[in-house]
């Protein structure tokens, strides 16, 4: 048994918040550099060299890449070991995006009900997503999303016979219709599989991934790459103004499903592709 | 790529030139609005009152910023998506506005009104929200406080970057663009 303190993880949260907004991963500017090289669209390339040098100004600076900073969705791997004191678990991550988007100038995008329509005014509830796994770690990976993008996301029930082309051209077909709106280049995440819920969540957890790995298992990773080939083949380009770089990468996950059932969803994630983690 | 340095209110003769692809920094004044912004001008134009900003000639930035650190002139402060203000658009062409910044596709309605009445709308690259609030050099609020960030702001800016997408001619980048690239 392992005691964690839940001050810690609200310090902790805080502290993502703003670096996850501030500072975009190497994985990002290397998938940035690397598009810069293959693009052929002068525009695009223009695009690109504002994404570098925003990048680099935010970390700089300490301030956030976008104004959109997104809503807080916080992923939590808890060793089954650890005993949470002082607090509560949900409650000590909410104060931690609470604190973080407050002491960090970020804007507070979320409204306390989706018809009504008011501004929470601290960015808070975060969106928490819980697994209890073996150990006495507790890992917090906080992922900031922007709605522009979450907009041009969707989900599928497809019929099993429709099978790996049936998924295909969904994915493409939605990505065509997001056109410029996620601010692309995009990272495309996708779920295959599960339930509907667990497919949406799958698609979620693929944008967590570092740019440049691939799937571990080949045949997942062969439909990654030819997903990817067919959306920059789309010619929507950087800011969807023409181009090579529609996708930096599409990252696909499996789970097992349904005799009947072939859900796919895709999340899609504009070029601000940010996640920050700590192990307490 | 070549650039063309323009400076606020923008003439019929300007925007008569302008075409899809190029690129062009803005000097001057720009006026922010969003969502809420628009639909109170709108109500006021309903009811035959005046706007609250002089609208000839001038350019709107679609932009809900970040909170300005403290001794900075404002946030991080990239474009939003347009979309949402095409039901509003039209009236405000029709009126003189002659320049819109936003990011994503509009609406055949608003790209008929700025092909009727010569006016344009510009990309600004979306997220770049941090190297984009660097070319604003003031900021205050001109129109309804109430609305927070959501309220009408002057900008002044300078060589604040963006990309013709729609000209008065109907040219649509978003369309002839990705013609151009797709199956490449």
């Amino acid at each position: 048994m392992r005691l964690v303190d839940a001050a810690t993880i609200t310090a902790t949260v805080a502290e993502l918040c703003q670096k996850a907004n501030y500072e975009l991963g190497e994985d990002v500017l290397e998938a940035f550099k690397e598009a810069l090289d293959q693009e052929i669209s002068l525009t695009g390339r223009d695009v690109l060299q504002q994404l570098l040098e925003n990048a680099r100004i935010a970390r700089e600076e300490q301030v956030p890449m976008c104004q959109d900073t997104g809503f807080a969705v916080v992923f939590l791997e808890v060793g089954q070991e650890v005993v949470i004191t002082g607090g509560d678990l949900y409650e000590a991550v909410n104060e931690g995006v609470r604190r973080g988007y407050q002491e960090g100038y970020l804007r507070k995008s979320i409204v306390d009900h989706p018809l009504r329509r008011k501004n929470t005014g601290d960015n808070t509830p975060a969106v928490i997503h819980t697994r209890i796994v073996p150990g006495d770690k507790l890992k917090i990976i906080v992922a900031p999303k922007g709605g522009g993008s979450e907009n041009m996301s969707g989900l599928r029930m497809l019929k099993p016979a429709e099978g790996v082309e049936g998924v295909k051209k969904f994915v493409i077909e939605q990505v065509r219709a997001a056109g410029p709106n996620p601010c692309p280049p995009v990272v495309v995440g996708v779920g295959i599989g599960g339930t509907f819920e667990k497919a949406a969540l799958l698609a979620k957890e693929a944008l967590l991934r570092p740019l440049g790995q691939p799937h571990p298992d080949t045949e997942i990773a062969c439909l990654e790459r030819e997903l990817l080939e067919a959306i920059n083949n789309l010619g929507i380009g950087p800011q969807g103004l023409g181009g090579r770089t529609t996708a930096l990468a599409v990252h696909v996950e499996v789970f097992p499903c349904h005799i009947a059932s072939l859900p796919v969803a895709v999340n899609i994630n504009c070029h601000a592709s940010r996640h920050k983690e700590a192990i307490l | 790529m070549l650039q063309i340095r323009l400076t606020t209110p923008l003439t019929d003769e300007v925007v008569e030139k302008l075409r899809i692809g190029q690129r062009v920094l803005l000097n001057g004044i720009l006026y922010t609005a969003r969502d809420a912004a628009h639909k109170k001008m709108v109500e006021l134009l309903d009811r035959g009152e005046e706007l609250p900003i002089p609208i000839k000639g001038q350019v709107i930035y679609y932009v809900g910023p970040s909170p300005a650190k403290p001794g900075r002139v404002i946030g991080s402060a990239g474009p939003t998506t347009s979309g949402r203000m095409d039901p509003y658009a039209p009236r405000l062409i029709a009126l003189g506005l002659k320049g819109m910044i936003g990011k994503g596709k509009r609406s055949p309605e608003v790209i008929k009104a700025m092909k009727q009445y010569k006016a344009v709308y510009f990309a600004a690259v979306g997220g770049a929200a941090a190297l984009l609030a660097r070319a604003i050099k003031s900021c205050r609020v001109v129109a309804y406080p109430e609305l927070g960030p959501e309220a009408i702001h002057e900008l002044v800016v300078e060589d604040f970057p963006v990309i013709v997408v729609n000209d008065i001619l109907g040219g649509d980048l978003y369309e002839e663009g990705v013609k151009i690239y797709a199956g490449r």
